[in-house]
């Protein structure tokens, strides 16, 4: 299967990339790593009349600091976050996520900043950055803008980027000696998420002072499980269950050939707990 | 159609491509590459991996434009005159591939696996080839034939030193 | 001393090109050729209204456009019935374009020929087929209901129907001391090669000839078929199987449309035309296998030992029935084992559904029915309360009871009779090697873990090696090396390598000096092809044949030429030589030069065989009457009846007692095949075979919602197990030499399949406590099982009790 023809650009620079979006309107596509939206264009789902390649603009890939936060170029690949120092020490619920993401070769292609603004629910990166109270930040003909992650996702393949704009970072609050662990439940290893639990807490003696918790493929958008976060606060490391029944409270999670609703909420339960206790364990 | 200048296997091509060629395609149609094999439409199966700049990639998950100016090393750039590379010859010797279809994308992957674990477990393997499929072996062998390679000297390395035009 | 090569892990001929890229697939062939696409029905039953292609026209590059008007007479009949059968009464194949009808979603209706295949699916994109739906019928209940037809004519979709029985089941099962009623379904799966199919088709307008290459398990029957359809005669036609990247069944079938329409359009264009399947296409348009319903019922006494067994299959078949009623004849026969029940019946309907078509996919129906058989066994021990291997061992047929005649007619037409196989020797085996007895120490540990495990078991016979024949031919060059031609394709098998071990051994030559083509018309036009676990025992002892041909030539040339007796001569390493007199020799290549007299000296050897060089003695014709010049020699194996292969494997899994993960924790195979010619290859075959029956255990199924869209038409969603997913394989054998051919050998490429959805099925009821009479099963499915069994009543709501 081969995609149908199109008009490529390459712009070097945010600006240029925005006039290039501009100019094709409804008609253009942004290509970032393009590991979601080659097989989407070979199967012919998707038959833009122009391509407009990230790939060789500068300054959007890398991870620095700023402050109290990490800032990562939304077309830093999975493989550049997933092995960062400084991703693994101020950020390291989204480095083991990452690092969980399809197969070496899609993560060695595909980046941070597609994969969000792809937004497919039952990808990988939408929980953790969820949960980590990231900002992400939106380039578009009037400037540039930040959305909180929890404004970002709106819905199925949908989020805040509007027409005409780019999303070029992702700036993650520092969670400097958070445990962190993303539990993904898969039936073949590169799969994606049938339920993931993106978790991170801050604990304290073995008593967690704080936790955040994202779910994968629980809806139609990446959710927080405020609940459970709540109902963590104060407890033993050791004793999270109880604390993470409330899990699937207020998710819509889909039924499809892997399982069905019922099965996800229950997967839920029992992956956020076992994801809190090795967030907690390390 | 885009004029693209790319480094194949050591030497230096300068084509006119459509912007929507595969790079597939780019190495088995307009290079006579045809080692290189395609064995799905969605980017799962893993037999069309090759090495951009060093890592590994799914060349049917890419388009040839995105890799002007790049550097890329397939099955047929990994033996010398010397010989067969260390993974090529591993494989061999624990009779790692059957129809041998999946095998230069599984091989590209195995050399990957090792550059990242230079001494591997046999999960980081199985891991590490996670999405490559092989229909023939129920990867047995490969597992075998990757842990084995790790001892050879050079296995994580590819010769694309070869001279270019 | 020459030693032998056959018995010998010998590293593979195949692999030096295969793992440098230089392996020649179908699509490597071909690079000018045209390239095809084809417009595939979206639906899975409907009337096709209108076909609209001038838009397409419009795309540059186009060269041709064909619907089924265009085809001629011959070409517009319908696709042949490859093997008819008495009880295939309503056959019903595909035509090679759809003409007012199409019964699956993935039949091809237009076929687009363009510069290239980018250019050929723009054209297929704007080609506009109107339709009107028809309700459709999905599924083998629904077929079984026949509320709905997929074919008009055959208003109950019954294709087939057929009863086998041996002794009077109805009166056993009366008087059986315990009765089980046993319901069960398997899914359906598909072989998915990682190679596609493929066609390439080259016609010499000058010479009126064809040259066709096809990623096909049989060349001789594409051609045949090619011929047929085009009105060719098969001197005018070559058809030949490249490197082909896996086939597992799916490429006997033939001969597709697209092996019709591609040098057919190659002959009408006057260019090469070539068509390469892609993963989407592969999965609505190429063959499924597996899903049928059965009902088992058994009649049993205290031991155990089986006096009745009753079953009924319901086999879905697809939208049509080209390979015939291969698939449920073998399960109705194969589902028997090693085990000899006092009395048979087994009946089954093969049914149409608005779906892909079946036919085999490794293991051919025999997964199937030993499902049913090893279901059962299992629910005889649970029922008794006894251990499951005591059970089979009871219904075990004994080394003495050799060679066994069950009274049934097997798929080749002829009896089921077992040759050899000792089952009580491999049951040992297997118990050693999986640690049989020591599992419930093991399990009370986990348990105490708070982890659950189970062992699983399950045996097999598979018949191997069917007719009607192959054959081998093998030519002496005057530089000594050998090469071998026989006309069955490869996929992976390694027959490069395991016929030259073979022809090495036979001739006295080196292994390194053989070598081997397989599946070219051009080289051995005789031939069936590569299926049924057949390719080492029927090619194997024909090239063996043919050897033996060349040998006994060689021997008598040389006899003249060193003045000895023929029975003095042995042949080692390509040297021939007087027993116990080692330096009156002949090089076999020389032999070569003096068996082809020649006028014309072209290299030093044609020099030595010319009319003045003093070789020959001039008081004889250069050749003898009765002979021919050349040492070479054709030889063909035909047996009487199959070989009877058999294997035994266990499983450890641990289920998660949450999240009802399944996971294997060990897989254990013991595997008699006879006489192993490459230990190496046979094991490889195991592994890959096993890893194939996970697959269908585990991961692998075809959904189809309710209007016959297939839901899963890719890898992203057919879960095709990585390396993450299969553990590593413990093997053994047992080697009880086959005695009807003169290798020894049984087949072994099927074998890993067969019975491990049984065996995956026996261990997850072990670990769960409750019956498992459903494969595939997912975590989610186990999950709801559990659910349910939790709040259902205590009684087994899926068997029956002592009646």
């Amino acid at each position: 299967m081969i995609p149908s023809s199109f008009e490529y650009v390459a712009p070097t620079s945010v600006e240029d990339a925005l006039a290039a979006l501009a100019e094709a309107g409804d008609e253009g596509k942004v290509l970032a790593g393009g590991q979601s939206l080659l097989p989407v264009l070979r199967m012919r789902l998707n038959a833009p009349e122009k391509v407009i390649d990230l790939g060789r603009v500068e300054g959007l890939r890398g991870i620095r600091e700023d402050g109290d936060t990490i800032v990562i170029g939304a077309m830093t690949t999975h493989d550049e976050v997933a092995n960062s120092e400084l991703v693994k020490e101020h950020a390291a619920l989204l480095a083991k996520a990452t690092a969980e993401v399809a197969d070496p070769q899609i993560r060695h292609r595909g980046t941070l900043g597609g994969a969000i603004v792809h937004a497919d629910p039952a990808g990988d990166l939408g929980a953790p950055v969820l949960a980590l109270d990231a900002e992400m930040v939106i380039a578009g003909p009037g400037g540039e803008r930040t959305v909180a992650a929890k404004d970002f996702f709106t819905d199925l393949f949908e989020t805040a980027v509007g027409d005409g704009e780019l999303l070029t970072a992702i700036r993650i609050p520092k969670h400097t000696g958070w445990g962190a662990h993303y539990e993904k439940f898969v039936r073949v290893a590169h799969q994606w998420s049938i339920v993931g639990v993106a978790a991170t807490v801050k604990a304290d003696g073995g008593t967690i002072s704080e936790a955040k918790i994202g779910l994968t493929n629980m809806g139609s958008t990446p959710l927080r499980a405020a609940s459970v976060e709540a109902a963590l606060a104060g407890k033993s490391a050791s004793d999270v269950a109880d604390a993470c029944s409330s899990a699937a409270d207020g998710t819509n999670p889909p039924s499809d050939l892997n399982g069905d609703a019922d099965y996800r909420r229950h997967l839920a339960t029992v992956l956020t707990s076992r994801a809190v206790a090795a967030a907690a364990a390390g | 159609m885009t004029r693209i200048t790319v480094t194949v296997d050591g030497a230096k091509y300068s084509d006119d491509v459509e912007p929507r060629t595969l790079l597939v395609h780019y190495l088995r149609e307009t290079l006579g590459k045809v080692g290189t094999v395609v064995g799905c439409d969605t980017s799962n199966c893993g037999a069309c991996t090759v090495h951009l700049d060093g890592r590994s990639v799914k060349s049917c998950n890419v388009l040839a434009v995105q890799v002007d100016g790049h550097e890329v090393t397939t099955i047929e750039g990994l033996a010398t005159e010397a010989g067969l590379h260390p993974m090529q010859e591993s494989f061999h010797e624990h009779h790692a591939l059957q129809c041998g279809y999946c095998t230069p994308g599984m091989i590209m992957q195995a050399i990957d696996v090792l550059n990242t674990h230079p001494d591997p477990t046999e999960e980081q393997i199985r891991l590490g080839l996670e999405g490559n499929l092989c229909r023939c072996t129920g990867y047995h062998n490969i597992v075998k034939a990757v842990a084995a390679a790790a001892k050879a000297p050079g296995a994580a390395a590819v010769s694309s030193s070869k001279v270019g035009d | 001393m020459t030693t032998r090569s056959i018995g010998h892990s010998v590293q593979r001929r195949e692999d030096p090109r295969l793992v440098t890229g230089n392996g020649r697939y179908l699509d490597d062939l071909g690079r000018d050729a045209l390239a095809a696409a084809f417009v595939r029905s979206p639906h899975a039953h409907a009337t096709i209204t209108g076909i609209d292609i001038t838009d397409a026209w419009e795309v540059d590059g186009v060269e041709a456009i064909y619907t089924f008007e265009d085809l001629d007479e011959l070409m517009a009949r319908p696709l042949p019935v490859l093997i008819p059968h008495p009880a295939l009464t309503h056959p019903r194949t595909c035509l090679a374009l759809a003409d007012t009808e199409v019964n699956h979603v993935g039949e091809p209706v237009v076929m687009v020929v363009a510069r290239d295949r980018y250019v050929a699916e723009d054209a297929a994109a704007r080609i506009v087929v109107s339709y009107e739906t028809k309700p459709v019928v999905v599924g083998v209940a629904a077929a079984r209901e026949a509320a709905l037809a997929v074919h008009d004519d055959v208003p109950d979709n019954v294709a087939a129907h057929l009863i086998q029985e041996v002794g009077d089941v109805d009166a056993a099962l009366a008087c059986s001391p315990h009765r089980l009623t046993i319901p069960l379904t398997i899914e359906r799966s598909a072989c998915m090669p990682m190679e596609g199919k493929g066609v390439y088709a080259v016609w010499d307008r000058d010479d009126a000839s064809m040259r066709m290459w096809s990623s096909t398990q049989t060349s001789t029957g594409v051609r045949a078929a090619v011929a047929a359809r085009l009105g060719i005669p098969l001197a005018r036609i070559q058809c030949m199987a490249p490197d082909v990247g896996g086939g597992f069944g799916v490429k006997i079938n033939h001969p597709w449309p697209e092996e019709l329409l591609v040098p057919w359009a190659a002959r009408a264009l006057g260019r090469p035309v070539k068509w390469a399947e892609d993963r989407r296409e592969h999965f609505v348009s190429s063959a499924h296998e597996r899903q049928q319903l059965q009902e088992v019922e058994v009649g049993f006494d205290d031991d155990g030992r089986i006096l009745a067994l009753d079953v009924k299959v319901w086999h879905d078949n697809g939208a049509y029935t080209p390979y015939g009623i291969i698939v449920p004849i073998i399960t109705a026969t194969q589902l028997l084992g090693p085990y000899k029940p006092g009395t048979y019946r087994c009946e089954f309907w093969s049914l149409y559904t608005n779906t892909v078509i079946v036919t085999p996919y490794r293991g051919a129906g025999r997964p199937q029915g030993v499902f049913a058989m090893e279901r059962t066994m299992d629910a005889i021990a649970a029922f008794l309360g006894k251990d499951r291997t005591e059970v089979r061992s009871t219904n075990f047929i004994l080394p003495q009871d050799m060679p066994y005649d069950h009274g049934l007619m097997f798929q080749d037409g002829r009896p089921l009779k077992y040759d050899s196989g000792d089952f009580p020797a491999s049951l040992a085996k297997l118990k050693a090697l999986v640690g049989w007895d020591d599992f419930a120490a093991y399990r009370e540990q986990a348990e105490a873990e708070g982890r659950k495990v189970g062992l699983g078991i399950g045996c097999y016979v598979e018949g191997t090696g069917v007719g009607p024949y192959e054959g081998g031919h093998v030519h002496v060059e005057t530089s000594g090396q050998v090469f071998v031609a026989t006309g069955l394709t490869s996929q992976g098998q390694g027959h490069e390598t395991a016929f030259a071990q073979i022809v090495a051994d036979e001739l006295g030559v080196r292994f390194e000096d053989v070598h081997v083509t397989t599946g070219d018309t051009r080289r051995m036009p005789y031939a069936v092809g590569t299926f049924a676990s057949r390719a080492a025992v029927m090619s194997g002892n024909a090239v063996a044949a043919a050897a033996k041909v060349v040998r006994e030539k060689a021997l008598r040339i040389a006899a003249d030429a060193l003045e000895a007796n023929p029975d003095d001569l042995e042949i080692e390493d390509g040297v021939i030589s007087v027993k116990g007199a080692p330096d009156t020799q002949i090089s076999l290549s020389t032999v070569a030069v003096l068996s082809n007299p020649l006028r014309y000296a072209f290299d030093d050897a044609a020099k030595a065989a010319t009319q003045f060089a003093g070789t020959f003695d001039p008081d004889k014709p250069p050749v003898a009457e009765g002979d021919e010049p050349g040492l070479e020699g054709k030889g063909f194996y035909s047996p009487t009846q199959a070989t009877f292969a058999n294997g035994m494997h266990a499983a450890i899994v641990e289920t998660d007692p949450v999240t009802a993960e399944i996971r294997i924790l060990r897989y254990c195979v013991v595997h008699d095949c006879g006489v192993m010619i490459n230990p190496l290859i046979v094991e490889g075959q195991v592994h890959g075979g096993v890893a194939q029956g996970v697959g269908g255990a585990l991961y692998e199924r075809m959904a189809y919602d309710e209007s016959g869209q297939l839901l899963n038409a890719s890898f992203m969603d057919f879960l095709v197990p990585y390396a993450s997913e299969v553990p590593f394989i413990e093997t053994d054998h047992l080697e009880t030499p086959s005695p009807l051919n003169p290798l020894g050998i049984k087949g072994a490429g099927e074998a890993g399949t067969i019975p491990v959805s049984a065996v995956l099925a026996s261990a997850i009821e072990d670990a769960e406590g409750f019956p498992i009479l459903s494969m595939p099963i997912s975590p989610s499915e186990l999950w709801e099982l559990r659910r349910q069994r939790a709040s259902a009543a205590a009684h087994s709501a899926t068997t029956e009790g002592d009646r």
